[in-house]
């Protein structure tokens, strides 16, 4: 009974979640065709309209217009692509540099443990955010440089999940089977160790997505992420907190967004390590 | 007649020198079952695991010869070792719970030896395990083959790791307490069928136990282990008529029966004990690790 409990549960994650995904996914993609306006596109005249529902708003501006008269939804809808793309590039460049380091770790043991937990300590020991606007103020500005700041501050996250869960697994008799059998060290890891470890990987990847969001919506904040015309959450954010008095929808709408993308990465992760585990399944 | 396992003096320690077995010798020939016994932490897994080249790290073999059908294992390097482990022998392992990989099918999971590491070809490979399927009673090969390990019940996983263990042809195979995890009732049967496939194979067995009552059903000799040291050596009906050592004694008369199960359970006694402890001592004395 618990068992068809969890199933449900993790089934209505997996669905709302992922539901919410593809919708900002599919609308990042076809931003240039769904955004109702040109999201850079200024107009003094049209400046701190309010959502659809209030008095004074204008047909085409549904969630109103920040103080310079840039259409929310649109910019909203653009950032959503840097927001994406980061999220997967990001988490995808950490996810393979932390599991390959964590499955040796974890499955040689030895010194390739000690050598990359040593080197793990050390990373952890860096604060993220300031490690990260550290890496992006050398790197200088840009897409690449928060990618590629993220990815060197988390892959750690799954170099320790992956390498905990690889130690398990190593001890279990099918891999002593396999070593009798006369498979070799690397085979065994590969093919039998892995596969018990993919449901954790491919959760921490969907949080990890989520983390990358808001990271990039913390480093365009402070202004580090892309050139500032570009919209981003974290820049729209940054300008909607100056007017909160005057056009609090500026500031509450990315806000919504970037929190609800967040939690479904987390929570669509969680429902498939459910869906992946063989024995929960 | 080459024997299936030699093992002749074998000692292994501890990182800091505790001797875990004491001079083993022992001798399994082609198609016969013998039987370790011995208390928990006698050593008796240990050796099953020295002959099968997956000894913990910790422990070191300090001294002794393991001869599989006249190939020392010493005197092999580390890969040549490990092939004629793969091809000669077999494990069946004492808890077939974590014995089989939760992520992967039944199927490839018992083929992959036979293809990657025999080198058979997949229908010569998928015909073997069948036959060996249907060789421990299992009626719906299909889909026991197409199943995740948690599909199957207990029993069902143990008789597909006998199958498995049978299917590669070894020589020799370690039974390393296989019915220890099972429930009473399914216990009996797998005995029935490990007892069976060896007969039909002529399969030499290694049959680590602490059940005497496992070694009067499946043994021809006996080998009784304390502390990793050998005690006693016998065929099985000799030792059981007229037991040599009293420690033996003692192991049997600590094993409950079924007619009065609570009177007959005794402790081994304090004097066998200080008598096994006296030996051990002594033959400590004179032993010390060989370097290298």
């Amino acid at each position: 009974m618990a068992d068809a409990r969890t199933a449900k549960t993790s089934n209505a994650r997996i669905w709302l979640a992922g539901g919410w995904l593809l919708v900002a996914l599919l609308a990042t993609i076809f931003a240039p065709l769904l955004a109702p306006q040109d999201p850079l596109a200024q107009d003094l005249l049209y400046e701190r309209l309010p959502p659809f529902w209030m008095q004074g708003a204008e047909p085409g501006f549904w969630l109103g217009t920040d103080s310079l008269g840039r259409d929310l939804l649109s910019r909203i809808i653009y950032g959503g692509r840097v927001a994406f793309l980061v999220a997967f590039a990001a988490a995808a460049a950490a996810c393979i540099v932390g599991s390959a380091l964590g499955l040796a770790a974890g499955y040689f043991g030895g010194w390739t443990d000690r050598v990359v937990s040593r080197i793990v300590d050390i990373w952890m020991a860096f604060p993220p955010v300031l490690f990260a606007i550290l890496l992006v103020a050398v790197l200088g500005t840009g897409l690449s440089s928060v990618i590629i700041a993220i990815a060197v501050i988390d892959w750690t996250r799954f170099c320790r999940v992956v390498r905990a869960e690889a130690m398990g697994q190593a001890r279990m008799d099918y891999v002593e089977s396999a070593r009798i059998a006369g498979f070799g060290r690397f085979d065994i890891m590969l093919k039998e160790v892995l596969p018990n470890v993919l449901p954790a990987i491919v959760a921490l990847l969907s949080l990890e997505m989520g983390i990358a969001v808001i990271v990039e919506a913390i480093l365009s904040f402070v202004n580090l992420s892309i050139s500032t015309d570009d919209p981003t959450w974290g820049g729209i954010i940054a300008e909607g907190r100056l007017s909160i008095h005057q056009a609090w929808w500026v500031l509450v709408f990315p806000l919504v967004t970037l929190f609800l993308t967040v939690l479904s990465f987390s929570q669509f992760g969680e429902g498939l390590k459910a869906r992946f585990d063989p024995v929960l399944r | 007649m080459i024997p299936a396992l030699e093992i002749s003096g074998l000692s292994a320690t501890l990182a800091n020198g505790a001797r875990v077995l004491r001079s083993v010798s022992l001798t399994v020939e082609p198609g016969e079952v013998r039987a370790l016994v011995g208390e928990s932490g006698a050593g008796k897994s240990m050796i099953g695991k020295a002959v099968l080249g997956v000894l913990p790290p910790s422990v070191r073999i300090a001294e002794g010869r393991i001869g599989l059908e006249g190939t020392d294992l010493g005197d092999l390097s580390a890969k040549a070792r490990r092939a004629l482990i793969g091809a000669k022998t077999a494990l069946i392992p004492q808890d077939p719970l974590t014995a089989l990989n939760p992520s992967r099918r039944i199927g490839p999971q018992t083929t992959d030896r036979l293809t990657k590491i025999l080198g058979w070809d997949g229908t010569r490979a998928d015909a073997r395990i069948r036959q060996l399927l249907d060789e421990v009673q299992i009626r719906d090969p299909e889909r026991v083959l197409r199943s995740y390990p948690h599909e199957l019940s207990g029993g069902m996983r143990q008789r597909v790791l006998i199958a498995a263990a049978f299917a590669a042809e070894p020589r020799l195979i370690v039974a390393d307490e296989p019915t220890t995890a099972l429930d009473v009732t399914v216990q009996k049967q797998i005995l029935r069928l490990i007892a069976a496939l060896q007969r039909e194979h002529g399969t030499a067995i290694l049959f680590v136990t602490h059940d005497l009552g496992v070694v009067a059903k499946i043994s021809q000799k006996v080998t009784v282990l304390y502390a990793g040291k050998v005690v006693e050596e016998a065929d099985t009906p000799a030792l059981f008529a007229d037991p040599k050592h009293p420690y033996t004694r003692a192991l049997m008369a600590a094993t409950p029966k079924y007619t009065d199960p609570f009177a007959s359970l005794k402790p081994v006694d304090e004097a066998v004990l200080a008598g096994l402890a006296t030996e051990i001592a002594a033959a400590d004395r004179d032993w010390r690790a060989p370097h290298g």
